[in-house]
């Protein structure tokens, strides 16, 4: 049986588990054996926005270390996918676990090639594009397809759809203000499509963008991708 | 981080006429942008091919300009290599002198900008006038430009009423069409007063010692041909091989400016006028300015920050920029070229804060027609700001934290108990307690803080794999 590795990312371990169990969870039904290497930690992308390259290399080399055996390495977010399949090769030299991440999204519509997972959710939801996985990883129509082909779900396009929610790591709490009007705009965008769920496939935008409507009184629901996948 | 650049921030967020001016403005261009090139078929290879000129050109810069300099001479012109604003200035108050000129009319140019040419010329008495719209409306209200291609974008035709009623005795009008007749008025007689006229330039052609314009206005073309000198003032950067590079050039800087096919002049321009010919200025000058960019050359990743055309996308597209404006940044660049063009001039302790004022969501790059990777350089110039600090001592909290967090994530035992720690302990503390201090209190100032669960995913995941 062919084998996967998540790197479920610090943000999903620490504050948004069920998203790491979803994409466990779809991808045994697809077949795959899920291995979760224990020793994972953070991708060191703090570190490496922050202007702190020493740093982020230390931690760039220890989630190497610990992902290297993996055949397949699928990320829980786009961000640090583009971290690990991208920035990892310009701090350590070499091309560091090459071919072998993929954001979750990119995993099932390249590798798996499946578009049709067996899910059901009922609702109407928005998809946010998140930043690097869609300039950096190009990823904008699987997601979509993806959730097309779930039952019971109606599919609203925001409009932009591409615009930052305004996380950005650091830039949340070093320039808040900005940030949070970014964040605003955002969640204007989404309450605008009357749906009452907004996807993605990184967490961090979805917490920016949940704790910009839980401030503005706006009821609304945050789920990753897999979450939705793994609804039946 | 600076003071002055957040208090600059704070008031431009609060600022809501200028504001929506400026969101409406960048909207109207973005969205132009975004249909122009989409006629484009080509327009991904068009971007590649402008990134490859340009990347040529800056690499074999010394060779393109003596070449420029060159075909200039041979075409009646001179070419003037200065070092900076001063020896610039120098140049023009030398010329004025000789040819007793005391009016100058301008046209349009981020570098004359960079300079403060007008200034300096004012202390030795010469009147120079802006004939370009926007630029005139900026200079009767001694302002900076707001924007790369449209200085005047943050203000309305209510604004421009009163700086005319103002400043040029007219009555109150707040009529677009009647604000231009009232300045065209006043700018034709300058045109017919003026000894000298000086321009910018959007590319210098090296194999045909021209220089290329684009406006919309035609001014451009008055000032460039009106009075009997002509001075164009350029970074050496500007400088592309051959003519038929500008059949990608100008395909892509309209159409990512304003969102046009094609500005409405494009002027190019050789040397003076010659024997037999009835139009044109007895003398054609060339300024080519340094003012730092040779220091740019030496670093092969941010050497890319001199490929720009100066079209404005990125700012138009920056969703920093839009809601904080020009005159939130520190130098007359403003968005995310301007965030990495000033520190490289003037040093990251200018403003150290600038590069990390990004979410680096990457939309500026994304449109830039030349294809600059700003989030790369942006990067490296934080990487440069950090090190500046440790060098200096400062920003000590920040780097232990830092140093903490990576000493931590190398080692998985001390990571998982540390976080364990940090994720009860948020359970436990109510929010008003939390959101008091430090990055939460910034992250609440904006938005709830999220509660953390209370097993982690990999808690979860033993109890899953051990059932
Ligand atoms: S950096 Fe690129 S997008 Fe921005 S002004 Fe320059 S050429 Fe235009």
């Amino acid at each position: 049986m062919p084998r996967v590795a998540l790197f479920v990312t610090c943000i999903v371990d620490q504050l948004f588990p069920q998203a790491g169990l979803a994409m466990a969870t779809v991808l045994e039904r697809l077949g795959y054996e899920v291995d979760f290497p224990e020793d994972q930690t953070c991708c060191g992308q703090p570190a490496f926005n922050s202007g702190y390259a020493a740093e982020a290399r230390a931690v760039a080399a220890h989630t190497v270390k610990v992902m290297e055996s993996a055949d397949y390495i699928v990320v829980a977010s786009g961000s640090c996918a583009t971290m690990i399949g991208r920035h990892y090769a310009e701090l350590l030299g070499g091309e560091p676990l090459k071919g072998r991440v993929f954001e979750f999204s990119q995993f099932l519509t390249d590798v798996v090639q499946v578009e049709d997972v067996g899910a059901h959710f009922d609702g109407v939801v928005t998809y946010h594009d998140s930043c690097h996985a869609l300039r950096e990883l190009t990823v904008k129509q699987g997601p979509r397809r993806l959730l097309s082909r779930v039952r019971g779900l109606e599919l609203r396009e925001m409009e932009p759809a591409e615009e930052c929610c305004g996380f950005g790591g650091t830039f949340s709490v070093k320039f808040s203000g900005i940030s949070g009007a970014m964040a605003r705009s955002k969640l204007d965008a989404v309450v605008a499509t009357g749906a009452t769920t907004v996807v993605s496939i990184d967490s961090s935008c979805l917490m920016q963008i949940q704790g910009a409507a839980a401030r503005a009184g706006v009821e609304l629901r945050t789920m990753h991708l897999a979450e939705i996948l793994a609804a039946r | 981080m600076s003071f002055v650049f957040e208090k600059d921030i704070a008031s431009a967020l609060a600022d809501t006429a200028q504001g929506a001016a400026t969101w409406r403005a960048t909207a109207r261009f973005k969205t132009g942008r975004v249909a122009a090139t989409g006629q484009l078929p080509d327009y991904q290879e068009l971007r590649a091919q402008a990134n490859a000129l340009k990347r040529h050109a800056i690499n074999h810069l010394d060779w393109y300009l003596q070449e420029f300099e060159k075909n200039v001479q041979a075409r009646g012109g001179v070419v003037h290599w200065c070092q900076d604003g001063a020896e610039a200035a120098d140049v023009v108050l030398q010329i004025a002198k000789r040819r007793d000129a005391h009016l100058i009319v301008k046209s349009k140019s981020m570098t004359t900008e960079e300079i403060h040419l007008n200034e300096r010329l004012g202390h030795h008495g010469l009147e120079s006038v802006e004939t370009d719209l926007g630029e005139y409306i900026i200079q009767l209200l001694d302002q900076r430009p707001f924007h790369i291609i449209a200085p005047a974008l943050n203000l309305t035709r209510y604004d421009v009423a009163k700086v005319f009623e103002e400043k040029l005795g007219v009555p109150y009008d707040a009529e677009i069409p009647r604000q231009t007749q009232t300045a065209r008025a006043v700018l034709r007689e300058k045109f017919l007063e003026a000894g000298i006229g000086i321009s910018g330039a959007n590319f210098l052609v090296a194999d045909s010692g021209a220089i290329v314009l684009v406006e919309n206005e035609g001014n451009a073309r008055l000032t460039t041909t009106a009075p009997r000198v002509h001075i164009a003032v350029a970074g050496i950067e500007k400088v592309i091989p051959r003519a038929q590079d500008l059949a990608v050039f100008l395909k892509l800087l309209a159409r990512s400016a304003t969102g046009q096919p094609l500005s409405v002049y494009t002027s190019f321009l050789s040397g003076p006028k010659r024997g037999g010919e009835v139009d044109g200025p007895e003398e054609f000058h060339v300024i080519l300015l340094d003012g730092g960019r040779t220091k740019l050359l030496a670093d092969k990743d941010k050497r890319q920050s001199l490929y720009c055309i100066r079209c404005g996308a990125c700012l138009n597209t920056c969703p920093v920029y839009r809601r904080i404006g020009g005159h939130s940044y520190p130098w007359v660049y403003s968005g995310p070229i301007g965030a990495i063009l000033t520190p490289q001039f003037h040093g990251t302790e200018m403003e150290p804060g600038l590069p990390f004022a990004s979410s680096l969501c990457g939309a500026c790059g994304e449109v830039c027609p030349v294809k600059i990777d700003i989030p790369h350089v942006l990067l490296k110039l934080r990487q440069e700001v950090k090190a500046a600090e440790e060098a200096q001592g400062a920003g000590q909290a920040e780097r232990a934290a830092f140093r903490a967090y990576a000493f931590a994530a190398t080692r998985p035992k001390i990571w998982r108990l540390a976080a364990k720690a940090a994720r009860a302990a948020q359970r436990r503390t109510p929010k008003s307690v939390m959101a008091a201090a430090g990055p939460a209190k910034a992250w609440a100032s904006e938005r709830e803080i999220p509660l953390m669960p209370a097993k982690s995913f990999r808690e979860l995941w033993r109890e899953r794999t051990s059932k």
